[in-house]
């Protein structure tokens, strides 16, 4: 969508442009609502871009990538950070040759995730500079801006945006052209890129004396922003919250900031002597206002209640007023469900009558645990099914030992779930244990990615195919089983009630692909076959 | 703006800003339908914000999504009580999001159309944009031209019909 030189973007989009124009060499990442987009319409401007595993391996392709001095790009949604936040930790000791930005993307009210963590906490943990958008403009400006800040002082950056940034659709007028950035080139840093003790301890002190060089920086910066008002009331915000404030209070002063660590706070003690009654408005943690209370600058914070979901307008006028009284709950829309039609219906169907104790996981099926199914009692973290049925499997009696299923998705177990696998071979159960792999052939909750196990990368081309079953065989698991769930048939109830009275390690690959994409599987398919012709040189049947 | 402009002059069409809510459930073309309010608006000059939730939009659950256009839009999101038009592909789901209409604000639910008489069902949100079009200052022209952008030209025709039978039924209803 566009008129002239302004798009109708999403932030994803946004950000993707951005990265586009910037001549980012690689995006790595690995699918998560809602920041699954962004490497898609990367991909589709041009770029190279791949899913990943997992986050972790994601953001240290992309490390190694701006070692090697190019411009590198990882993205996650906020819990894949989690999974990430090893390599991030010491990337920032590290540092990097090139430039390399980590987007975040955070869900805040939990749209389509299992918590609200605040990632700008990372920022300070880890010790790297943090810029949060508000809009695709900012989103599209501040991607160019960090990957400006990462080559200038050598360090990530992390890019922090929020679902109603990813996924709201706001006008962008981008620049014109793409950036000719440095050739990658490799230049040995042995002190600076191996962190062992003797060069890690002088790389903590580099980092934080980069931090205070960047933090002088950022008290002139331009991407913090005033927009004068009234004296009466002074807001500082941050991100999307900054659009909601603007609405709510049109006639307040309000302290805009993009860059949000290390936080400018000659400035921001500036405009709060500015103003007679000074408020923090963001979403999330109060990591704003605990920042600025500890530098002994006085603002008022929003009361607790609103740590929990999103702010909006309305939200955000009861917050200057202080209002604390209960909210109106929205009326329930109807929840999800598993598709008619959808295979793991089957399964859960006997999960319940069979009464089994089921760790679960996460994707589409974790809607197995609503109705009419309620066959799930657990769902933590990706790849978390593996190793909470295995804890479940060793303290719980054995008449209750012997229900415990583990049930992960294929996408989720080679993600994380393929380290569970080693654990349950090397610390097998008393009575055994039996994992489901629920293999619908790709990442569907996240709007269909490829992943290893699909044999297709990112832009759906054939690629080396992890093969789920003789994954599971490697790492000793000696009872494997692909079964073919279907509506009317028992054979996949007949293969669960064997391997649950086994007593052995079992895995059980309840293997038929998603309904909703039938149709690309073709084509994929047809594509596969026109390659290996080629490859050949033989006529191809596919093409006739 | 010149739209705009005529529009207030007539006195006859909602003038911008403009809240619009589609509400429906996964599946339904609730995001299809936003996409082709925020086009037809962009390409008419105006600012746009649409913002929409789309984690479990193939699941068959609640989906609704916000358009905002006017001079400036601030937050993406139509404030609860502030909507000037709810749009809903599914009847259940007026009550779903009532709270977000303004008093006075206008309901468009799948009864405004003869479903009868659609080519195709699943053209339902293109029939209602285009009793939604009736009342909104863009040109005919311009709504048809981001419906064709949409979809695949070769629905073309059948939607047009859609949106087409959703706009005559409706004209002489505009406030």
């Amino acid at each position: 969508m566009d008129a002239g030189n302004k798009h109708l973007l999403s932030g994803d989009e946004a950000i993707a442009l951005a990265a586009w124009h910037a001549g980012v060499a690689l995006g790595a990442g690995y699918p998560g609502t809602p920041s699954t987009e962004i490497l898609e319409s990367f991909s589709a401007l041009g770029g190279r871009a791949q899913w990943s595993p997992n986050e972790k391996v994601a953001l240290e392709v992309a490390i190694g990538a701006a070692f090697g001095g190019a411009r590198a790009m990882a993205t996650m949604k906020h819990v894949g950070l989690n999974v990430a936040s090893d390599p991030l930790f010491t990337a920032a000791y590290t540092g990097v040759a090139g430039a390399l930005v980590i987007v975040s993307a955070d869900d805040p009210g939990m749209h389509s995730s299992q918590n609200e963590q605040d990632n700008r906490r990372y920022a300070v943990a880890a010790g790297v500079p943090m810029l949060e958008p508000s809009d695709s403009q900012e989103a599209y400006d501040f991607l160019l801006a960090a990957i400006e800040i990462s080559e200038r002082w050598k360090i990530p950056v992390l890019l922090r945006a929020t679902t109603r940034v990813c996924h709201s659709y706001t006008v962008v007028t981008p620049r014109s052209g793409r950036d000719v950035p440095p050739a990658a080139n490799f230049v040995r840093d042995v002190k600076g890129r191996v962190m062992v003790p003797g060069y890690a301890r002088p790389a903590h002190r580099r980092l934080r004396q980069k931090l205070g060089e960047i933090s002088a920086w950022n008290e002139d910066c331009a991407l913090n922003r005033v927009v004068p008002g009234g004296k009466a009331l002074g807001i500082i915000t941050s991100g999307i919250s900054f659009m909601h404030a603007r609405e709510a209070a049109p006639e307040a002063s309000v302290l805009k900031l993009g860059f949000t660590h290390p936080l400018p706070m000659r400035k921001i003690a500036a405009f709060v002597k500015s103003v007679e009654r000074c408020v923090v408005i963001e979403e999330g943690d109060p990591y704003l206002a605990e920042a600025i209370r500890a530098a002994g600058i006085p603002v008022e914070a929003k009361p607790e209640m609103y740590r929990f979901g999103e702010l909006d307008v309305a939200r955000v006028r009861r917050i200057l007023a202080g209002e604390t009284s209960p909210e109106a709950a929205p009326p329930p829309g109807k929840p999800p469900q598993l598709c008619e039609g959808c295979s793991y219906r089957v399964v859960f169907d006997s999960l319940r009558r069979l009464k089994c104790i089921v760790a679960g996981d996460i994707g589409c099926y974790t809607l197995g645990s609503l109705q009419p199914f309620e066959a799930m009692d657990s769902c933590v973290c990706m790849g978390a099914s593996l190793g909470v049925g295995l804890g479940l499997r060793h303290v719980l009696p054995a008449e209750q030992a012997r229900r415990v299923v583990s049930v992960i998705g294929d996408s989720t177990f080679v993600h994380s779930g393929i380290s569970g696998l080693v654990e349950m071979a090397y610390n097998p159960p008393p009575t055994g244990h039996v994992v489901i792999i629920l293999d619908n052939g790709t990442t569907a909750m996240t709007g269909h990615q490829e992943h290893p196990g699909t044999g297709r990368n990112l832009q759906h081309e054939p690629t080396r195919k992890l093969v789920l079953e003789d994954m599971a065989r490697s790492c000793g698991i000696r009872r494997v089983q692909v079964v073919e769930p279907r509506a009317g048939s028992d054979a996949f109830e007949r293969a669960l009630v064997e391997a649950l009275a086994s007593g052995e390690l079992a895995v059980l690959i309840a293997r038929r692909p998603c309904i909703l994409i039938a149709k690309e599987l073709k084509e994929y398919e047809q594509r596969e076959q026109r390659c290996q012709c080629q490859e050949k040189g033989e006529p191809c049947a596919a093409t006739l | 703006m010149n739209n705009a402009a005529n529009a207030r002059k007539k006195g006859s069409l909602a003038p911008p800003p403009c809240n619009i809510v589609v509400a429906g459930l996964g599946g339904q073309g609730v995001l299809t339908a936003t996409d082709i309010i925020a086009d037809v608006a962009l390409r008419a000059g105006y600012d746009v914000k649409k913002s929409e939730i789309k984690g479990m939009s193939q699941r068959g659950g609640s989906v609704a999504c916000d358009v905002r256009f006017g001079a400036e839009i601030l937050s993406p999101m139509v404030p609860a009580g502030e909507a000037d038009f709810l749009l809903a592909l599914e009847a259940a789901q007026l009550d779903t999001n009532r709270h977000l209409l303004r008093p006075g604000g206008v309901t468009i639910e799948p009864s405004a159309v003869d479903a009868a008489r659609l080519a195709q069902k699943k053209m339902l949100n293109v029939a209602l944009l285009g009793v939604l079009s009736a009342r909104l200052p863009m040109a005919e022209d311009a709504w048809l031209e981001s419906v064709r952008a949409a979809f695949d030209p070769k629905y073309f025709d059948a939607n047009r019909q859609a949106f087409l039978l959703g706009r005559a039924g409706n004209e002489k209803n505009a406030p």
